[in-house]
């Protein structure tokens, strides 16, 4: 036990354990029985949103790792990457088989007449070279170009938004309807990859843990004084 | 009930060609060869659920006019779509508890000669219910077969005697922050209301109902009282009704005025109709595994198919 706790960090024990949970919840829901009266919407619908979250939590490294001098996110961003390949693999394979029932023809016809599985496909398709050149091998191999690649999902994450919201009856743009959840993701996204403008990105690195904490305690002193 | 309907020639090109309906078939024996065992028998469990609070839950082994069984009773109350109570299908039953349906009014006016408040149980004594087993089929793709109590809504209009400027029936549905949780979501412009074509609303089709499965319609699938419009979307079917109003100009819709170029006034079902996102060519009978292929007007085009003569359904979505 003590070996296992020496091994692993317990930031990489709970991104494991988080990355199972979905899974996890939905078999026993299954066998329980209360996974709703259309269980394959159930687990198509929580698959991938899981992905998506997966997918936020890896773009979240760089930044916390930025603004918290923190360089232990920065190593687990590729454990969450491929976490969140893998239930977009899961999500893909539900749609086609589970919903579809591998019926190609309609699944063409189904594709072609909604455009959310579009993006929703053309997210996957641009998803799976990362997934494949992920490894330190590859790193190596394509050199510069690797990073190049791997800022794909720079273009791949609004995909993914666009995907979700279009799934959702409303509309987005207008703020109507069905969309807060893909809107409050939507907007991390957006902070996320905002703080990797180098402007933003380099006065949030001079921004130092200290200073971060100095604020917070001129900001709470007001509220210490009054009794 | 089938003597009520008459049956009309429909248009051959409202007829689903053969192509279509072949592959349809090809497609759902290829659906359930390749589904897979394993997750078949993951999903079984919770098809099978039934609520763990509820007394005696009513059965039947009726079935709709083409042969399918109508959907348990616990299907249809725990998986509903109504917005007003949340967006998690799942949660409507729990939220709605609570709701209170007694007393209920609905007041009917607008271009008629005699409008009048009516007491729920008033319309019951009036139009005494009858039993209605229908197709619903949501936009979202899914479908059940639900036994309803209701009266023609016909009927009701009948005796309210609408003008000869009326043209059109609009709906609403209640709005109350403290009952309906949802309604505190500034996304959506509430109340909810639909609307209707005088003769689509004249047509024996057309119900309100009460009931269900036998018993007062539970809250969460819009009682005390609801629309039914069997070969429309389900959003169409609006639920909670306090006001029904005959207008000469064609009312604005909830889901038609969030996004005109997806949620038509006609809103029929159609499987060759595109919707900008959602394929509408197949559907998932709620309790079955593989997909079915939609039909046009949800099976109802012999009762309906003449409302819409010489109309492009294309552009009258």
């Amino acid at each position: 036990m003590k070996r296992f706790f020496s091994r692993y960090s317990p930031l990489q024990i709970a991104i494991h354990l988080y990355a199972w949970s979905t899974i996890a919840r939905l078999i026993i829901e299954a066998v329980m029985g209360t996974l709703s009266v259309n269980p394959i919407q159930e687990f198509e619908q929580r698959t991938g949103r899981q992905a998506l979250t997966l997918l936020v939590l890896s773009l979240a490294c760089t930044p916390i790792s930025t603004i918290f001098k923190w360089t232990e996110p920065i190593k687990r961003r590729r454990t969450l990457g491929l976490y969140a390949f893998m239930y977009a693999v899961i999500h893909a394979i539900i749609f086609v088989d589970l919903d579809y029932g591998l019926a190609w023809s309609l699944i063409a016809k189904t594709i072609l007449q909604k455009p959310y599985i579009l993006v929703g496909m053309l997210s996957f398709l641009l998803l799976t070279p990362l997934a494949f050149t992920s490894f330190d091998i590859w790193k190596r191999r394509l050199g510069k170009n690797w990073k190049r690649l791997h800022q794909l999902v720079y273009f791949i994450a609004p995909l993914v938004i666009l995907h979700y919201a279009w799934s959702k009856k409303g509309n987005i743009f207008l703020l109507q309807g069905d969309i807060v959840r893909p809107f409050v993701y939507g907007l991390i996204i957006a902070v996320f990859l905002i703080f990797r403008i180098p402007a933003i990105r380099k006065s949030l690195a001079s921004f130092s843990p200290r200073q971060l904490t100095l604020l917070l305690k001129r900001n709470q002193h007001p509220k210490a004084d009054t009794p | 009930m089938s003597h009520l309907y008459k049956s009309v020639p429909v248009r051959s090109s409202e007829i689903t060609p053969k192509q279509v309906y072949l592959s349809r078939r090809d497609f759902m024996k290829a659906a359930t060869l390749a589904t897979s065992a394993a997750l078949l028998a993951a999903c079984a469990p919770s098809v099978t659920a039934q609520p763990q609070d509820a007394g005696p839950v009513p059965t039947s082994n009726a079935t709709d006019e083409l042969g399918d069984m109508v959907n348990t009773y616990s299907d249809i109350t725990t998986y509903n779509n109504y917005y007003e109570f949340s967006t998690d299908k799942q949660s409507v039953a729990s939220l709605a508890k609570d709701f209170k349906t007694t007393p209920w009014t609905v007041e009917v006016g607008g271009l008629v000669n005699k409008p009048k408040t009516y007491g729920v149980e008033d319309l019951l004594k009036l139009f005494p219910p009858e039993e209605r087993i229908y197709r619903l089929r949501c936009v979202e793709a899914w479908s059940m077969v639900i036994p309803w109590e209701g009266f023609m809504l016909s009927k009701l209009l009948k005796a309210v005697e609408p003008t000869s400027d009326a043209k059109y029936v609009r709906f609403e549905t209640l709005l109350d922050k403290k009952q309906m949780p949802g309604t505190s979501s500034p996304f959506y412009p509430w109340p909810y209301q639909e609307g209707l074509r005088l003769d689509e609303a004249m047509n024996d089709l057309t119900i309100l109902a009460t009931g269900l499965y036998g018993e007062d319609l539970p809250a969460q699938d819009g009682g005390p009282i609801r629309l039914v419009v069997p070969w429309k979307y389900g959003f169409k079917s609006i639920k909670a009704i306090i006001k029904i109003e005959l207008t000469s100009e064609q009312p604005a819709t909830m889901w038609s005025s969030i996004a005109p170029n997806e949620y038509g006034f006609y809103a029929n079902v159609n499987p060759g109709v595109d919707h900008p996102r959602w394929s509408q060519v197949s559907e998932r009978r709620i309790g079955e595994i593989s997909r079915r292929g939609t039909l046009l007007f949800n099976g109802y085009g012999d009762q309906v198919a003449h409302l819409y003569d010489g109309m492009d359904l294309t552009k009258n979505y």
